[in-house]
């Protein structure tokens, strides 16, 4: 972003990497197929890099809202900074913060998920999508919290799976009363209390109930449970956890 | 002596009326305990919330079968009571009957038609929904916390509707019987599509008999319904009132959004703003900052969220979603509510004791709900969604777990490295912000 700056140019869009986007080695590679794919679609985008640092998601689920507010009035100020107007990223944790936690504090964006965004890039065109080698493939969708029920978004994700021609095959508990895979709320950095089961465990047993051979999911901490799910399962070979973005990206051997 | 029964009917029910007006002022009274909320907002969203939501009830569908059994129950609930009014007045004038003397002929017999066939789907929902707790053992009527009063108290609304539904037919069976023998005070009146079948038991009673049995039912039946307005108060029964005040101020905005705690945000724009002087004397009408963050106690919580607890129906549904408790988890987000409703009870038997509140050395947290419970919540919102009459357990464990963090720092010590590491690195890994770009260059 700041070499937009020097040159005096708005990027068309920011990409909001987030933590895992940045950091988790799994996560990663959903960054990168989504990057291909800003570029396939000649779309004009920066990230902020070094400048960009947590939304406080995890903080304020933990109840820590000092540090939130802080992380948020920060990251606020660095988006202001640059005059940023419109925000696209992979996490659903930071698209609800941003979107929703950020404009009280100051910060009022137009922010997109990544489903959401490459929906649109596929309705104006700039982007093609055709089945590939997912075509025909039996894949079920699991709806991060934060995306579906805490926002209401459950078609975008759908919508890009149709285009790749899966068989969608839902889960008994999907969209509005789809299961948590157990990240949520600051969970995915401690140890679950005391129980019979993993949440993600059971979530992956849903999921596997449906005999898809993809878990598809839009969200990095999803990406880790679910898939930490199929190993405790012992099912890698069976079933793979793909984010959407590289399912569209992979169906194009990108 | 003839104005007897007047007399001790406009008693029976001035004392019913004024005990359940006497309790809903308690209620209100320990509602106002909690913080003041500003729910002005989206007023046209939170009106059609209610009619869709509460009158319509749109979310108990969900569940078919529950759902169909509880619409008959509640309409007829709601329905019959027109008949009540008439009881009413009868009672006091000592007339009887007075609607038919009133309303077209046509009209009053489809209405005493209609509540008889609403009677019967109520006696065969409130069945089914008995053994659904008793025979069936729903799963969510066996978990730890509807032991003891919660679960009698279930049951309890079941016998009572039953009972109330047997008399009003019973009444209803007795005056056919009454009218058809020309009884003196029994008008024709009424069509008895249900009653009629109960006809042939009492077929040859004398007048006297039937008359008893006629007066018998009409009292008890009354008198049940006196009983039953007052019973609400110590039940999770309140529902059927409170369900239409606690839509309207359920969440308007998206589930997502969590509120922003004022009194921080002007502590870190402080912290944040070098023109500001921090040992500069708050500004005039600036409010000072709470001296507590988060919630330990009722009194801590939201108005809004008082109101939850006593709105709670204790169905369970939200308990049955949350991946916590269905993952074998303490937590429990029906329980979060129904503590929060027994500690606010029972701060409001100390007040009623005392004239005020004296400390009693006991709170919510910890005393009703545990640490572990709040920990474990994966702040997913299936509660929320879930609950037929848009209550919030989530909002009150956010709000203990903010006491639990920014008042005690007694997060669990991973959720500390988390934390600090968001507070030093920007993220909650150990990872340098500098390496935030890395990934560009890795293949
Ligand atoms: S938000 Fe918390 S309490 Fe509610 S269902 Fe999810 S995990 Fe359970
Ligand atoms: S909070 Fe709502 S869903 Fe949960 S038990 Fe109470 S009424 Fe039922």
């Amino acid at each position: 972003m700041a070499e937009y700056m020097a040159q005096g140019k708005q990027p068309e869009v920011l990409f909001w990497v987030g933590c895992a986007g940045s950091f988790d080695d799994r996560a990663k590679k959903i960054t990168k197929a989504f990057v291909k794919l800003l570029h396939k679609a000649n779309i004009d985008f920066a990230v902020l890099g070094t400048e960009e640092s947590c939304t406080g998601d995890p903080a304020k689920r933990a109840g820590n809202e000092f540090l939130f507010q802080m992380q948020a009035m920060a990251n606020i100020e660095v988006l202001n900074g640059y005059g940023i107007k419109k925000i696209v990223t992979a996490c659903p944790h930071c698209f609800n913060t941003i979107g929703n936690e950020y404009p009280e504090l100051g910060g009022t964006y137009e922010i997109m998920h990544h489903t959401q965004f490459l929906k649109s890039l596929l309705d104006e065109g700039k982007l093609k999508v055709e089945g590939g080698k997912f075509k025909g493939k039996k894949i079920t969708f699991h709806d991060p919290c934060y995306l579906g029920r805490a926002n209401g978004e459950y078609e975008a994700p759908r919508n890009l799976l149709e285009k790749l021609e899966v068989e969608l095959v839902e889960m008994k508990r999907n969209k509005k009363h789809g299961m948590c895979c157990g990240a949520g709320g600051a969970q995915m950095f401690k140890e679950p209390e005391a129980g019979d089961k993993d949440v993600n465990v059971e979530r992956t047993e849903q999921a596997m109930e449906t005999s898809a051979k993809i878990i598809a999911t839009g969200c990095p901490f999803c990406m880790v449970m679910m898939t930490d799910g199929v190993k405790a399962k012992n099912a890698e070979e069976n079933v793979q956890v793909m984010d959407v973005a590289e399912m569209i990206a992979n169906a194009e051997d990108l | 002596m003839q104005y007897l029964p007047n007399i001790l009917f406009s008693i029976a029910l001035a004392a019913g009326i004024g005990y359940f007006t006497l309790n809903i002022r308690k209620i209100i009274r320990n509602i106002k305990l909690g913080q003041e909320v500003n729910a002005s907002d989206n007023k046209g969203q939170r009106w059609s919330n209610m009619v869709r939501i509460a009158l319509g009830q749109s979310k108990m569908v969900v569940r078919p079968i529950p759902g169909l059994l509880h619409i008959f129950v509640y309409v007829g609930f709601v329905i019959i009571n027109i008949e009540v009014l008439e009881i009413i007045i009868d009672g006091i004038f000592g007339t009887h009957r007075v609607l038919s003397t009133i309303l077209p002929e046509g009209l009053y017999n489809f209405l005493i038609g209609s509540f008889e066939i609403l009677a019967l789907l109520v006696l065969v929902g409130v069945i089914l929904f008995w053994t659904r707790r008793n025979i069936q053992k729903l799963k969510r009527f066996w978990n730890p916390e509807m032991k003891g009063w919660p679960k009698n108290d279930g049951n309890f609304i079941l016998y009572f509707e039953m009972v109330l539904m047997v008399l009003f037919l019973t009444m209803n069976a007795a005056d056919q019987s009454l009218q058809s023998l020309g009884a003196a005070h029994y008008v024709e009146a009424g069509s008895f599509p249900i009653s009629k079948f109960i006809v042939p038991l009492i077929d040859g009673f004398s007048e006297g008999t039937l008359f008893a049995i006629e007066r018998g039912a009409w009292w008890l039946h009354i008198l049940g319904i006196l009983i039953f307005l007052n019973y609400l108060y110590f039940s999770k029964h309140l529902h059927i009132l409170l369900a239409f005040p606690n839509v309207y101020f359920g969440k308007v905005t998206p589930k997502g959004k969590f509120k922003n705690l004022e009194s921080v945000t002007n502590e870190v724009k402080m912290m944040m703003d070098p023109n500001v002087d921090p040992f500069a004397a708050p500004a005039e009408g600036t409010q000072e900052a709470p001296s507590k963050f988060g919630a330990s106690d009722v009194m801590d919580l939201s108005r809004i969220q008082l109101l939850n607890a006593y709105t709670c129906t204790e169905c369970g549904r939200c308990t049955s979603e949350c991946p916590a408790n269905i993952t074998g988890k303490k937590l429990s987000p029906r329980k979060i509510m129904m503590d929060t409703r027994d500690r606010l009870e029972e701060i409001g038997k100390n007040i009623d004791k005392n004239g005020e509140f004296k400390p009693d050395g006991k709170q919510l947290l910890d005393d009703y709900i545990t640490r572990e419970e709040l920990w474990a919540c994966t702040t997913c919102n299936a509660c929320v969604e879930a609950c037929p009459v848009s209550i919030d357990p989530l909002s009150i464990i956010m709000d203990m777990r903010q006491y639990l963090v920014m008042e005690q720092s007694a997060a669990p010590t991973e959720l500390n490295v988390a934390m600090t590491n968001i507070e030093n690195n920007g993220a909650p890994w150990p990872y340098n912000q500098m390496d935030r770009l890395n990934w560009k260059n890795e293949n």
